[in-house]
């Protein structure tokens, strides 16, 4: 017998079900509970950058809406820090770069304000295009899916991104990249997220 | 300036399948590309961190936290505990522990379900906490009730608790499901099922735990739960970083 490597296994995932919202979100669920609710202000009031609107749908193999989802965002400020320890070094003051969003139950869109994240260090000295990295959970969905927000005016820097060009099918790659407009002065960014089915998004395994 | 420590890689014979015939609702929820492997960067070795001020100290009390004043929740007192882990057996401090449940009938605090067990008035059905310098964490609760659901005509989930935990990387965010020692709807639940092996069912079911009960009060449950482990930072005498 060779000895045993004693790792331990890590825990099973679960779907998050039809009543996510309970607990990570309860007033959208239909009742106040807590003094306050976790991840509902991104960047904070002082935080530099360019103020941005993220919105979109996610959708499902049939071409439908999901309307029951929660996806999880997690950013860098302007200057390509994260709001960590091992982060890249402090951070604006109320900049957590970490939000919770819920859809609209009868239409399924979501939306989030924050501001515009820099550029971030990528391995062995590249560097990442400005990126959201979003987690996605519902009913149905096993295990939390990661993918990535990319930003399609930032052409140039998309064109160099080591995550980007790692995606073997290059028609694939325009699945994180959001589409840009302006309303009321601010800039909108569109991003739809396609579970299965023609255009399915690139999900990675990080 | 020294590489930081990766997070080991996610095992996912272990974990479930995206696409999981049974349980109905992944039929068209699930990706049909492989997911792209991608090798940790600062974006997914770092994520939110959380403190005190984010939780007020009776979140963790579902039997009083939305109870009104001199009330409690209905049902079976429970107490569930344990510790966060890591891969490598050590424990992950002040991270964030949240759990959401029906009540002791079976029914959730949510709009959208329409099961006919009775809304319990002094029941909300969430908690949240942060754990300890040691990893530890409790909730104190009442056991839910079991409860159908539309999958098979006669679907019934076994008594869980859902339960969301962060970690120190984004890497390591994961909800899972809790269940309770003893309850025969377990092998038959077609979300259980999702996952490939009895072993990694067995470590989603929490065991009675007399020794941590209170007596003449509650009765507890205890469950570990265990997120991604990691390499240490790599030095060139130890390549292998620990």
């Amino acid at each position: 017998m060779v000895q045993k490597v004693d790792y331990l296994k890590e825990t099973p995932s679960q779907t998050a079900g039809p009543y996510v919202h309970i607990g990570l979100a309860p007033g959208a669920a239909g009742f106040d509970i807590y003094k306050q609710e976790l991840g509902k202000d991104i960047a904070g009031p002082i935080a530099n950058g360019e103020r941005i609107r993220v919105e979109g749908l996610v959708i499902d193999g049939t071409g439908s809406p999901v309307k029951d989802v929660l996806l999880e965002v997690w950013q860098a400020n302007a200057d390509g820090r994260y709001a960590h320890p091992e982060g890249g070094g402090p951070v604006e003051e109320g900049f957590r770069g970490w939000g919770r969003v819920i859809t609209d139950f009868a239409t399924g869109e979501w939306g989030f304000d924050t501001i515009k994240p820099g550029k971030t260090p990528g391995r062995n000295g590249s560097v990442q295009a400005p990126h959201i990295n979003l987690w996605i959970v519902a009913r149905g969905i096993n295990i939390g899916l990661n993918t990535r927000m990319y930003f399609e005016d930032e052409a140039e820097a998309n064109a160099q991104d080591p995550v980007l060009n790692l995606i073997e099918w290059e028609n694939r790659r325009g699945t994180l990249i959001a589409g840009r407009s302006e309303r009321d002065g601010q800039a909108v960014y569109r991003f739809e997220i396609r579970l299965q089915g023609d255009g399915e998004t690139v999900f990675f395994d990080i | 300036m020294p590489t930081p420590g990766e997070y080991y890689q996610r095992d996912r014979e272990w974990q479930p399948p995206a696409y999981t015939h049974d349980y109905k609702t992944s039929v068209a929820r699930s990706p049909r590309y492989s997911l792209i492997s991608l090798e940790n960067t600062v974006s997914e070795i770092t994520g939110p961190t959380f403190g005190h001020n984010d939780i007020d100290p009776l979140d963790n009390d579902m039997i009083h936290n939305y109870a009104r004043s001199g009330e409690s929740a209905i049902g079976e007192r429970i107490i569930l505990h344990g510790r966060v882990l890591d891969e490598n057996a050590r424990p992950v401090p002040n991270t964030l522990v949240e759990a959401w449940q029906a009540n002791a009938g079976g029914r959730y605090r949510h709009k959208k379900d329409t099961y006919l067990a009775p809304i319990d008035p002094n029941f909300g059905g969430c908690g949240r906490t942060i754990t300890d310098e040691n990893g530890y964490y409790y909730f104190r609760t009442v056991k839910p009730g079991a409860y159908p659901w539309r999958n098979w005509v006669n679907n019934w989930r076994p008594a869980h608790i859902h339960l969301s935990v962060f970690g120190s990387g984004f890497v390591q965010r994961l909800i899972t499901q809790c269940y309770f020692e003893g309850d025969p709807l377990i092998p038959k639940c077609p979300i259980v099922k999702t996952i490939p092996t009895q072993e990694g069912i067995d470590s989603l079911v929490a065991a009675l735990d007399l020794n941590a009960t209170i007596p003449l009060d509650s009765i507890a449950y205890k469950f570990d739960i265990v997120l991604r482990g990691r390499r240490s930072t790599l030095f060139e005498n130890r390549l292998e970083g620990n």
